[in-house]
């Protein structure tokens, strides 16, 4: 396994060396350096009904150096590939603000900074991602843990074996890097996996040992899952073909939290091959539940303003067409009021785990 | 008590307003004395107080009231409020007078400033501290003859300047006196005066003290003296007073003066016993302004009957031909057939409803405009010369307007411009932000708002500012046409000194202290068109500027941008580029994309000193550029090169109406063919009068040879 890592180490050094001689060889024909890189947004993205994921467009944009409007980004480009050069000879990981400290400097002669803000560093670095072809964790760069699992699981990690049954009610914290070669899964026998938008319903979960009664992995990604918790969902779903269910709030980010996962997402298009599960069901909260449920209406939120405009983005995007997402959004705009999962407690503080759940997937009451 | 308390200040109010209509133009002198007798019988008032009393008792209590008395109890209507101000018009109406009486005896003046701290007992109490200052004025003016000394210095409203109509700095009579009471009046100090008219006649020293009730001098002591100084006068007063710096400050007033004043060879020895001097930058007095007879627009109503019954003249028509400027004879006669009156009515039986119709018929009739060889203008050159050398800048420009007329009074407004920092300067003033910037922090931004210097016939205003016309003028103008930022209502912003002059032989003040310029339309209007020519060649040079700057901004980032790459593609490489050749490399490619050799002249790299603005002065690292360059003293710092050349840019980047006189061709040689014509005798001029002997313009005449032999070419 070793000696793949290497293997695979040795191309995306190449590519980021291959970053010096396109400015090298321009240099000495007189031609100005450019980099092509992949636009990363809606304009460049589309949705494939036929495999069910978001996939990214051939557009690019030339990043050219002696253009004032993009130099200093041209510039910034090299310095990051010259720090993730370093991080490949070295062989360390490191993370997106640790990159941003260690290119960031006062230009000579000048009260100009490299870099201002982390936000300047973090989009060079996905851009090298996209252009380059390479995976974040082939480029050595790791974002912070960001999610937990729980459950009838056993990994690998760093030669450890750790079994997630036994973690208590914490759980074991998701890497953001869990591809095979860092982190191997030894056994689950698991029916399904249940994936939860925010920490509280999963501690809830996780507390009441909800995945001991009904054979799951509960994993979440507080908020927005980060790549290592999507990826090992991934992983679950295709190598121990377990079903995906997800669990989050009922409004606009909720249902764009729940596309993510299964369509992948427009920032990160071309990483949806490898992190998207087509076949993830929404399991809940949906905004025909509070009826369904009996949720007093003083529990839900207001929609604002910006809630109201995503929705009405979300209605135009390709992979929501489907009528009963239609349906879905609509009745939620209708209804002008968000539902958190939290005022399931409303009702009885177990009530997610002992009424809510039990119910939905009784009555296989989810979304496609 | 309420009742007679009532009644002495109704009269003291009604001295006042006496006082006031005598500032109105007259042409025959009026005796020496302001009587306030007329007003000193107040009407007895009606309202019954508790404890009658009976006109008998309240007669006994009326009586005149002197005008120094007036003003001892209103000192601050002359400026005398507080201590710092005191202070301040002390020196102000002493120097005033010491520099009016130089010109009027057509004197470069030379004048000194003296400020000491009186020590307290044995002790010399901090000059911060200090409370009572020595203030000793001194000039090398005409002196003032013997028998005038004590009047002039210790009796209010005695002077040559109020019954004439002539640009001075003086107009009341009030200013030296009233500083000598005040001084009489805080610290019962005397007002020592030493003044000499001719080296060959003896120097006279007097003590003099104003005796406030009957506003007469008392001479406390009377000698003549040895003086080393040949002619002229020296005053010193004792106050109570504040020595501070900044706004407002003797510092800034003397500062100021010399703006306005270049002539002027000024030292100023401060309270910290420093010595500061101000050498001359202009060698020219200013031309003697002459003294003009009232314009009939002019004249009020009352003032007009009271010209009809003081005038020599017998006839009517005599009269107005005579008291008046801009009436010939003929117009005379018309104006009294219009008004239906005798030519040859004798001007004194004319009151009452005659009078009306004469005083009518004058306003609606059409009269040429006052004559204004009365007014001395400090001039464009002048302007230039002193804020160049008391404000530190890169772009200076000055504007005289015509003369025009408010109230039959004929004026003349100047502005001027200092924008910018010293090249120099910026750079010292950059040195501590040369740590590198942390996350959140930012590079501190320069929010100072425009300094607005106010001057009035030379003098400049200090306080009020916001109820000067002046400021209000600069206020309305729109400074974002001209690439200036200003918020709605304010100053612009940016670093900017804006000067403003009015120069007329009576200037409408605001109050009796001499501190705001009034709101007449017609001196509104003349100020906002003056500050607008010189807004537009300020937009014209930051314009220009910025269009160089934002080339070169473009390569500088190239420049900075290329090390980076460079050094991180060597990295890269794992150390084994010849970063050297990539750079040269990036480099050509960078000059052949941004502009090469003509950014390099737009920013005057090649020697091409550009713009073509008139009346201006451009200050680069690499020297001053402008048409009054020789009337200035040379920078000081590296390459102080004064260059006299003008238009040395592509024709493309001059102002059109240039264009033609100075030719097409575009870079470096300069011969004499290229300048314009006017600038060239302009430079003559200069350069036939800087002497050689002085050395802080041994630069400048430097310059002149160097301009002369570019000509000869």
């Amino acid at each position: 396994m070793a000696k793949t890592k290497h293997k695979h180490n040795g191309a995306v050094a190449k590519k980021l060396v291959g970053l010096a001689d396109v400015v090298i060889t321009a240099a000495e024909r007189s031609k100005d350096p450019t980099l092509a890189i992949p636009i990363r947004a809606l304009s460049n993205v589309s949705f494939n009904p036929r495999n069910g994921l978001i996939e990214m467009g051939k557009k690019k944009q030339a990043r050219s150096f002696f253009n004032v409007a993009m130099a200093k980004k041209f510039m910034q480009t090299i310095l990051v590939a010259d720090a993730l050069s370093e991080l490949q000879r070295s062989d360390l990981t490191t993370s997106l603000r640790e990159i941003y400290y260690r290119t960031k400097h006062t230009i000579k002669d000048s009260h100009e900074n490299t870099f201002d803000t982390q936000d300047e560093s973090d989009p060079v670095i996905e851009d090298l991602e996209v252009s380059l072809a390479a995976l974040r964790e082939e480029l050595h760069v790791r974002a912070e843990n960001g999610g937990s699992v729980v459950g009838p699981l056993v990994l690998e990690d760093d030669g450890d074996r750790v079994d997630c049954a036994k973690l208590g009610k914490g759980g074991y914290s998701v890497p953001s890097i869990v591809e095979s070669e860092y982190v191997g899964i030894r056994r689950c026998t698991a029916d399904f996996v249940l994936l939860v938008e925010k920490g509280t319903q999963w501690n809830r979960l996780s507390e009441d040992k909800f995945w001991k009664r009904y054979n799951c992995v509960l994993l979440t990604g507080n908020g927005q899952p980060p790549r290592g918790v999507r990826r090992l969902a991934r992983r679950l779903h295709e190598e121990y073909k377990l079903p995906v269910y997800v669990l989050v709030d009922n409004d606009p980010w909720g249902y764009y939290i729940y596309s993510v996962v299964k369509q992948g997402s427009i920032n990160l298009a071309f990483e949806s091959q490898r992190m998207a599960i087509p076949k993830a069901k929404f399991i809940g909260l949906s905004s025909a539940d509070p009826e369904r449920y009996g949720l007093p209406r003083n529990v839900g939120i207001k929609l604002n303003e910006k809630d109201i405009a995503r929705a009405k983005e979300l209605l135009n995007y390709q992979w929501f067409q489907k009528p009963v997402w239609q349906a879905e959004i609509k009745r939620m705009l209708a209804s002008g009021l968000k539902y958190e999962l939290d005022s399931l407690a409303n009702k009885d503080f177990q009530y997610l785990t002992k009424k809510y759940l039990p119910r939905k997937l009784k009555e296989k009451d989810w979304i496609d | 008590m309420a009742k007679p308390a009532s009644a002495p200040s109704k009269s003291k109010f009604q001295s006042k307003s006496q006082a006031k209509p005598q500032a109105k133009p007259q042409s025959k002198p009026a005796k020496p004395v302001v009587e306030p007798a007329e007003s000193g019988k107040p009407v007895p008032r009606v309202s019954r107080p508790a404890e009658p009393v009976t006109a008998v008792e309240m007669g006994a209590r009326q009586r005149e009231i002197s005008v120094s008395e007036f003003f001892t109890k209103n000192r601050h209507l002359l400026g005398f409020d507080n201590p710092r101000k005191a202070l301040l018009t002390c020196v102000k109406e002493a120097v005033d007078n010491a520099l009016d009486a130089c010109e009027e005896g057509g004197i470069l003046p030379d004048i000194l400033v003296k400020l000491e701290v009186v020590p307290d007992g044995a002790t010399v109490p901090a000059v911060s501290q200090a409370t009572r200052f020595r203030i000793t004025v001194g000039d090398n003016g005409p002196g003032i003859v013997k028998q005038q000394i004590p009047r002039i210095f210790a009796k209010l409203l005695y002077g040559s300047k109020f019954h004439r109509l002539r640009m001075s700095r003086g107009q009341q009579g009030i200013g030296i006196s009233a500083a000598g009471m005040y001084g009489q009046l805080t610290t019962g100090k005397p007002v020592k005066i030493t003044s000499r008219t001719n080296a060959r006649s003896a120097a006279h020293y007097f003590e003099v003290q104003i005796d406030t009730k009957k506003n007469e001098p008392r001479i406390l002591e009377n000698k003549q003296v040895d003086w080393e100084q040949p002619r002229g006068t020296q005053v010193a007063l004792e106050v109570e007073g504040r020595y501070q710096k900044g706004r407002a400050s003797v510092d800034e007033y003397l500062e100021q003066t010399i703006i306005s004043n270049p002539h002027v060879q000024l030292a100023y020895v401060t309270p910290e016993g420093e010595t500061r001097t101000f050498p001359r930058t202009y060698k020219e007095l200013p031309p003697s302004p002459r003294e003009i007879k009232p314009h009939p627009y002019g004249i009020e109503f009352g003032m007009f009957l009271k010209m009809l019954h003081d005038t020599k003249s017998h006839t009517l028509s005599g009269f107005l031909a005579s008291d008046f400027c801009r009436v010939s004879s003929a117009l005379a006669a018309e104006m009294c057939k219009t008004a239906k009156l005798s030519p040859h009515a004798r001007p004194r039986d004319i009151h009452g409803h005659p009078a009306e119709m004469l005083y009518k018929t004058i306003q609606t009739t059409k009269i040429m405009a006052p004559p204004t060889n009365c007014l001395a203008p400090i001039g464009e050159q002048a302007i230039l010369s002193g804020l160049y050398k008391q404000i530190k800048g890169e772009f200076y420009t000055a504007v005289s307007r015509p003369p025009a007329v408010y109230r039959g009074n004929p004026f003349i407004i100047e502005a001027g411009l200092a924008y910018g920092k010293r090249p120099g300067e910026t750079a010292a003033a950059q040195k501590p932000a040369d740590r590198p910037l942390a996350e959140g922090e930012e590079h501190e931004r320069d929010d100072e708002l425009a300094r607005v210097i106010r001057y009035a016939n030379r003098v400049p205003l200090l306080y009020q500012q916001s109820a000067c016309a002046t400021f209000k003028a600069v206020l309305d103008t729109t400074w974002r046409n001209y690439g200036v930022t200003q918020s709605r209502g304010a100053l612009p912003a940016g670093p900017l000194v804006i000067f403003v002059h009015m120069a007329s032989v009576w200037v409408p003040f605001t109050s009796e202290s001499k501190e705001a310029i009034a709101d007449y339309d017609e001196i509104r209007k003349e100020i906002t068109l003056a500050l607008r020519e010189c807004g537009r060649r300020l937009g014209l040079f930051l314009r220009r500027r910025e269009r160089a700057q934002g080339e070169f901004r473009r390569r500088n980032i190239f420049e900075l941008y290329i090390e980076e790459v460079a050094e991180a593609c060597n990295r890269l490489k794992g150390g084994k580029l010849r970063t050297e050749k990539l750079k040269a490399q990036l480099q050509k490619i960078a000059n052949s994309r941004t502009g090469g050799m003509k950014t390099d002249e737009a920013l005057g790299k090649t020697g091409g000193g550009p713009e073509g603005l008139p009346h201006s002065i451009i200050v680069t690292p690499e020297g001053i550029e402008g048409e009054v360059a020789v009337a200035v003293e040379s920078v000081p710092g590296p390459g102080g090169v004064v260059s006299a050349q003008q238009a040395d840019l592509p024709a493309g980047e001059l102002p059109a109406g240039k264009q033609g006189k100075t030719g097409s061709k575009p870079a470096r040689p300069g011969p004499a063919a290229k300048h314009p014509k006017g600038k060239a005798a302009q430079l003559a001029l200069f350069v036939g009068e800087a002497p050689g002997g002085r050395k802080p313009h041994a630069m400048s005449v430097k310059a002149g040879k160097t301009s002369r032999s570019r000509h000869k070419k």
